[in-house]
């Protein structure tokens, strides 16, 4: 983005303050414009004839600084790219590292659906939500285009994945394009050797491509900018993810300065990156091993500028530290990260169970609750509505206070009374502050926990059931 | 007079001119401009650069319009060549690679070292230890061509002073070496190649057993007779016990340079640091995932305690993957920028306590509490690599120090942060035509 400020936005807009956007003024909506978090076309009066000179204006000072690029069609679709600062809390980082995973076209027909319809199902709730891969990359390993076609229709009977044809064969990536024309395939790839028939194919069916070129920063630069010249923007470089020792630490750094090149306005290299931690399994023999080098090496490349991967092992212990490393590195820092508010259950509750209640903050909550799983504690926590706040700060902030508890375990549908025996409320240390409070506000007995939940057993042990006073 | 410009040079000319794009331009070879006394154009280079000059041919123009050239008059001279008509094909044939060289600066703001900070000392300094690890000295993010990185990372593994909770996975390792810390130490050391061996006291605990500081001192003295690696003293985490705790063992350790664990703004921090200056050792300033409290707790262990600068350590706390991860690798990064941008109350060497990964549930379950999950494969893979890659991504936000825990976490921490530093080979592999392999 080539402007900072709000104020540079509104030149732009039209100022009428019309409220179409759904902002109160069009200086809340630039404020939006430049944290990214509304489009410019949310703006119905600029996208009229008069404006047309300032909306283009203003679309290009917007532009993110990595081109965006969208692989596939329909709801599954991914958009790649568009990021615009090299460090997550400077903004945020735009569209979600996309996960391909592999497939190729001479394994056995059993085994390729079963394959494929796992990489489409996989998934790992988070958070009130389900994190799962994104794509299908499919080898050429025949070296055959009927049978590469065959494959690619194989998989579109499977899944509404977004897809990635592998081969550097003009004519086996044709054979694909003619069965997944309409899917908006990623091609993969055109090198020094094949562009032109791969940029003629990429143009003549419009849809995205890789340029490869491993270890040549020069030539992939080269690529890019003749593809550009040639009609095609839509692209997606990969400079070769060479697994291990002094090759691996030059790859790093291949990504560092062709994001760093981009971010700082060199248009010819601002396109995604395409990281294939696959390549680690041409050097690991065993399954454990190479799941987790590849793992290593796409962690690496989440956390440095990879937009789209191509992995091979499917086995849940590398799955999701994968899905979870690019959770981690994809969340919005300016939002704070809270839970749905309530109710939860740990292990199986009775009503000799203790009651316990933290903060929505996610860290805090999910804390107590590995914590209190973790050591096989039956109990009833609630999560109280802090906006997403700690205790310690939510107590000092007024943000959890006795009247806020209550109602929390009341919107639960919870009768301390009837589905306790004991009528109690264990409250976290760190907000013993509020004891007094909250047994007026609810009349129940309130004990207090200790300041950190990783002390919950010990206290347990100590303090539960609690005494007859 | 005539000078002669290399039409490569050209490019850069441009830049400065700040004209807005010179998409698809290569000018190659040998061909030289003559720009004569009066500043013209040879008509038979513009031939010369046939076609693939035409279609920029605007930005030409623009270029000697600044120039002072009369570009216009050349252009009506040249029969098809007139400006108006420059249009931008939707596809362009090419013969040959449009020619580029690809170009990106250092980052100009890392100005300031991170401090160096040393721990463990050899008879030479006054202690008994073999060897000794220094950290920090970087001038950029680690693993960054801007400058080389002076030390890899080390790993430190927690050995306790009584048999604690584990998942299943860590404890298999360690059964036969529970009840005996030295014996623990002797095996994180010899057995899995820990660069430094922690001491966590954690029965110092009211809570827990109370053992006395006295005798928890002894325990210290046990470990630095088993090993000769640095240590690192932790206490139970009590901050009423702690400083008393720590007092002693930093006593009992005089001389060695070990890493106190920790000092903190929620206890008696000034004991803490003074345990450590009175008797040669580094300080751990540990603080909870905030950067301003970071700075404020250096900050009074400089000013007010007399730490010397190559006498801190920062904890800037470890969150496990999934559960805060992004707090702390941000954390860290911000640190670590901060320091190398100037801020002096920043640059210190970072410790994580990485162990904290095994707080995940996904590191220990069985699997899934939630049966719409998919398959979570094997714990006994899960869990190692759930700690890899928590560490793995705090050691790209510039953390120097790992407290670790499970043995094969530890040698792949090793293998990659060894590998982005440069200091392991690679394997050959062909990765030209990975598209074929058979994986």
């Amino acid at each position: 983005m080539k402007i900072n400020s709000p104020l540079e936005a509104y030149k732009y807009l039209p100022a009428t303050n019309c409220g179409e956007c759904g902002e109160q003024t069009c200086m809340a909506f630039a404020a939006h414009l430049i944290d990214r978090s509304k489009k410019l076309t949310e703006c119905k009066p600029i996208l009229e004839e008069k404006f047309a000179k300032k909306f283009k204006e203003l679309q290009t000072l917007l532009a993110p600084e990595i081109r965006e690029v969208e692989i596939g069609v329909g709801e599954r679709a991914v958009k790649i790219g568009g990021d615009d600062v090299l460090y997550r809390h400077r903004l945020t980082f735009f569209n979600q590292t996309a996960l391909a995973y592999d497939v190729w076209d001479t394994m056995p027909e059993n085994e390729f659906v079963e394959r494929v319809k796992k990489i489409d199902d996989f998934k790992k709730f988070y958070v009130g939500s389900f994190l799962t891969l994104n794509m299908v990359a499919v080898r050429c390993v025949s070296k055959d285009p009927k049978k590469f076609a065959n494959a690619v229709k194989k998989v579109i009977e499977n899944t509404d994945m977004p897809l990635i044809l592998c081969s550097f064969d003009p004519a086996v990536l044709k054979a694909g394009l003619e069965v997944a024309k309409d899917k908006n395939p990623l091609l993969y790839a055109a090198n020094k050797d094949n562009w032109q028939q791969v940029a003629d194919l990429a143009i003549e069916y419009n849809v995205p491509v890789t340029l490869f070129s491993p270890d040549d920063l020069d030539t992939l630069k080269s690529l890019a900018v003749t593809f550009a010249k040639m009609g095609t923007e839509k692209l997606v470089l990969d400079p070769g993810t060479f697994p291990t020792g002094k090759d691996l630490k030059k790859t790093f750094t291949n990504f560092l300065k062709i994001r760093r090149a981009g971010i700082e306005g060199d248009k010819d290299i601002a396109y995604p990156i395409m990281a294939v931690p696959l390549t680690a399994w041409m050097t690991q023999d065993d399954v454990v091993s190479a799941s987790y080098w590849e793992t290593v090496v796409a962690s690496i490349f989440t956390i440095k500028y990879g937009d789209v991967m191509i992995m091979h092992s499917l086995e849940g212990y590398a799955l999701l530290p994968q899905l979870h490393i690019r959770d981690t590195i994809y969340t919005d820092p300016r939002k704070p990260v809270s839970v749905q508010p309530g109710m939860n259950k740990i292990g199986t509750p009775d009503k000799d169970s203790p009651v316990l209640v933290t903060t929505n903050f996610a860290l805090t909550y999910y804390t107590v609750e590995s914590d209190l799983a973790s050591s096989k504690i039956n109990c009833y926590l609630w999560a109280i509505d802090t906006d997403g706040l700690g205790v310690e700060a939510a107590v000092a902030g007024g943000q959890l206070t006795a009247a806020k508890i209550k109602k929390g375990i009341e919107d639960s549908g919870f009768d301390l009374k009837k589905d306790t025996t004991h009528n109690s409320i264990v409250l976290p240390g760190l907000a013993a502050r509020l004891q007094g409070d909250l047994e007026d506000e609810t009349g129940a007995r309130i004990l207090i926990g200790p300041a950190d939940s990783g002390r919950l057993p010990g206290w347990m042990e100590k303090n539960w059931p609690p005494k007859p006073k | 007079m005539t000078k002669k410009t290399k039409l490569t040079d050209i490019a850069s000319l441009f830049k400065d001119l700040n004209i807005e794009s010179l998409d698809g331009v290569t000018i190659e070879g040998d061909i030289e401009l003559n720009i004569t006394g009066g500043g013209g154009l040879n008509p038979a280079l513009a031939y010369a650069l046939g076609q693939e000059i035409s279609h920029i041919s605007l930005h030409m123009a623009n270029i000697g319009r600044i120039l002072g050239y009369p570009v216009d008059q050349l252009f009506s001279q040249a029969p098809g060549m007139g400006v108006a008509g420059v249009t931008t094909p939707t596809k362009t044939t090419m013969q040959e690679l449009l020619a580029a060289k690809f170009e990106v600066s250092p980052i100009k703001n890392w100005t300031n070292p991170i401090q160096e900070v040393t721990l463990g000392a050899t008879s030479a300094d006054g202690g008994s230890r073999k060897s000794t690890v220094t950290l920090g000295g970087e001038n950029a993010l680690p693993y960054y061509f801007d400058a080389e990185m002076p030390h890899r990372n080390y790993i430190t593994m927690d050995v306790f002073d009584m048999p604690i909770g584990m998942a299943k996975a860590v404890k298999s390792n360690y059964e036969d070496v529970i009840n005996d810390p030295a014996e623990w130490a002797k095996k994180v050391v010899r057995d899995f190649n820990a660069d430094m061996v922690t001491i966590h006291l954690i029965s110092t605990d009211p809570l827990i057993k109370d053992t006395s500081a006295r005798d928890a001192a002894k325990v210290v003295e046990d470990v630095l007779q088993a090993v000769d690696v640095p240590i690192v003293i932790g206490g139970s985490g009590n901050p009423q016990k702690d400083p008393e705790v720590l007092e002693k063992a930093a006593e009992a350790a005089s001389g060695e340079r070990v890493l106190l664990a920790s000092a903190s703004l929620n206890l008696d921090y000034e004991r803490i640091a003074k345990a450590a200056v009175d008797n040669g050792h580094v300080v751990l300033s540990w603080t909870q995932l905030e950067i301003n409290a970071q700075k404020e707790l250096n900050r009074k262990l400089m000013k007010q305690c007399n730490v010397p600068r190559d006498s801190i350590i920062m904890d800037p706390t470890t969150a496990a993957l999934g559960y805060g991860l992004d707090y702390a690798y941000t954390n860290m990064e911000r640190i670590r920028l901060a320091g190398l941008m100037g801020d002096d109350e920043l640059t210190f060497p970072m410790s994580s306590g990485t162990t904290n990964a095994w707080g995940a549930r996904e590191a220990w379950m069985v699997s899934s509490p939630l049966p719409q999950d998919s398959e979570w494969g094997a714990r006994e893979y899960r869990g190692p690599i759930w700690e890899i890659i928590t560490g793995l991504a705090l050691s790209l936000a510039g953390n120097d120090l790992f407290m670790m825990m499970h043995p094969t976490s530890v040698q792949v921490i090793k293998e990659i942060t060894q590998t982005l530093y440069g200091s392991i080979e690679s394997k050959t592999v062909d990765i030209s035509n990975w598209i074929g392999a058979e994986v």
